[in-house]
């Protein structure tokens, strides 16, 4: 099913035309509009008028997450206060969050973005969605929400946490679409069969997950534990919020961009140069709808690679491949590059640990230590050492063979990794602390 | 003849055993043996109690990780050389002790034995032809 026929299938000429005049558009608005954007065209020599076609777009400067924090609160607002209609703010686990603002066109354009992904991921009315996405400063509650209205099926505005009210709301309401991050529709099948509620045989078909970077096997582990297609959907609030692409049921198989939206590039995040279709590289975007902040090449430290080639759902905006990590999620152990969900590839491999892991990071002298913390489980519990131990030395040897760095396997009670209600903290590392 | 012992994992962190002897006191539940194997990391505690359906479920109640396997109480000669004489039986029939401990009492004068094999079965058909005690279990879990 398609939301919006027009549009989403729009042949890739017309939709690059489509994508050229509004990038000249927005990039007339923001240098006449928003200082930072006036200096840092004049200081790459460029004028909005340069802007000829969409291979131009290279020669506009990138928009970094500091600059966000830089213009606190809001300085990179394109039109007066009066014209926003609402804010929100990203987490700001480090240092002061970024604040976006939307006129009302943006959260209409936001709204049919979602509703968009909504049905691209087999959702429609009639159904009741469980929204279990945070409201508040966070986009995913609202925007969902929004998105759900508008589809025309029954939003239960959840929000996180208190997860035993969600499973009898889940229960009693017969919530058949779930939106929530992937770790916690797993902490929901958890506490569920801890309830002893089978999970598996509620109304629940459909799960809409995102917030963070998730792997293919966790797919499969949610999917099997829920019994829901489990669709992956992407966004972040500095673009829009949740919606800025998502995978179609029927090929599950890439994140459809919205690209009479945003226009996404791939570059070496090292280098800066944009990379060739289907490179694996850092995914870079350009907003060319929004009014209130829009973002020129914004560097979302996501690495993924892009898809060109027709999707048999009949889409034609190109795809991302599920994200593989974030640049700056990226752990460098001893000159050598590891992202958490690599190590997440790996223990989903080994028989008998659970998918909840921690990485702890350390500096030890000059030398960098991993222990990598698994909790055990009933079947994988032994009363015979040498079997545990045989269990993190498979471990060990797995992480060594796939990404060449070694580390310290600590196997760790049931349940006492801290399972998260929004996105699960993955890494500690304690090297910045120390120098 | 098979007796029920209890293993529990817990992380090398401090409390956690007063923690489980706690639960099982709070249970009148009563240890009857106990072993504990600890690596760097982890531990397996492995009890034999009075009631070890209960120990099981109030565990599982606090999220312990448990698991129940079957071992056999042996009498040993409380004299040199006893052990050596029953070990040298199972060798000679090639069933290897995973891990054995002894227990807390005195069976007359005898010492008592905890083993965990790997083939039990053939084990106790070895004590058994060469006339060595195997105790039954209500004796080890009800004295």
């Amino acid at each position: 099913m398609i939301w919006n026929d027009d549009f989403e299938t729009l042949p890739r000429e017309a939709l690059e035309s489509l994508q050229l005049k509004r990038l000249q558009q927005t990039v007339e608005k923001v240098y006449a509009t928003v200082p930072f954007y006036r200096d840092s065209f004049d200081k790459a020599g460029i004028k909005p008028s340069d802007i000829k076609s969409l291979d131009d777009l290279q020669r506009l400067p990138f928009t970094l997450k500091q600059d966000m924090r830089d213009s606190y609160p809001y300085g990179l607002f394109a039109v007066p206060l009066e014209q926003i209609v609402r804010i929100h703010a990203s987490s700001g686990t480090t240092g002061k969050p970024t604040v976006v603002g939307y006129s009302r066109r943006d959260i209409d354009n936001w709204t049919e973005l979602m509703a968009r992904s909504f049905v691209a991921a087999g959702t429609h009315r009639g159904d009741i969605i469980h929204n279990a996405y945070g409201y508040g400063l966070f986009t995913g509650g609202l925007g969902a929400h929004y998105g759900a209205e508008r589809v025309g099926a029954s939003v239960i505005p959840m929000s996180g946490g208190n997860t035993k009210k969600q499973l009898m709301i889940m229960q009693d309401f017969g919530s058949s679409v779930l939106t929530c991050t992937p770790s916690y529709s797993l902490y929901l099948a958890e506490v569920a069969a801890e309830e002893g509620i089978d999970i598996r045989k509620l109304k629940l078909k459909v799960g809409i997950l995102g917030g963070e970077p998730w792997s293919e096997k966790m797919r499969q582990e949610i999917e099997e534990k829920l019994n829901i297609k489990a669709i992956d959907i992407y966004g972040l609030s500095e673009i829009m919020g949740p919606g800025v692409g998502i995978e179609c049921v029927e090929a599950q198989n890439g994140l459809h961009i919205w690209e009479d939206h945003f226009i996404p590039e791939i570059i070496n995040p090292e280098t800066g140069e944009v990379l060739p279709d289907g490179e694996k590289g850092e995914l870079v975007i350009t907003t060319i709808t929004k009014e209130g902040i829009p973002l020129i090449r914004y560097r979302t430290r996501d690495i993924t690679r892009l898809i060109k080639e027709p999707c048999i759902c009949g889409r034609t905006h190109a795809r991302i491949e599920r994200l593989s990590g974030r640049s700056d999620d990226m752990l460098i152990i001893r000159g050598v590059n590891v992202f958490p969900s690599q190590i997440e590839a790996v223990l989903f491999n080994v028989e008998g640990v659970e998918p909840h892991y921690q990485l702890i990071v350390e500096r030890d002298g000059n030398l960098d230590t991993l222990e990598v913390q698994v909790e055990v489980n009933e079947q994988s519990f032994s009363d015979k050492i040498k079997i545990l131990q045989g269990l993190s030395t498979t471990i060990k040897k797995d992480i060594k063979d796939l990404l060449g760095v070694t580390c310290k396997v600590r196997l760790v009670e049931p349940k006492t990794i801290t399972r998260s209600e929004g996105k699960a903290k993955r890494v500690i590392d304690n090297r910045q602390n120390e120098s | 003849m098979k007796v029920e012992q209890i293993s529990i994992f817990i992380e090398n962190k401090s409390g956690r055993l007063a923690e489980i002897t706690g639960i099982l006191g709070e249970n009148g539940i009563n240890i009857r043996a106990l072993s504990l194997a600890d690596t760097s990391d982890f531990g397996i505690l492995r009890l034999i109690v009075d009631d070890s359906d209960k120990a099981l479920k109030v565990l599982k109640e606090q999220r312990f990780t448990v698991s129940i396997t079957h071992v056999i109480g042996v009498a040993v000669s409380d004299s040199p050389g006893g052990l050596t004489t029953i070990l040298q039986i199972l060798d000679k029939h090639n069933v290897n002790v995973e891990y054995m401990y002894a227990f807390v009492e005195r069976s007359g004068d005898n010492a008592v034995i905890i083993f965990r094999f790997d083939n039990i079965d053939e084990a106790i058909s070895a004590l058994k032809e060469n006339n060595v005690t195997i105790l039954p279990s209500e004796r080890i879990t009800q004295i």
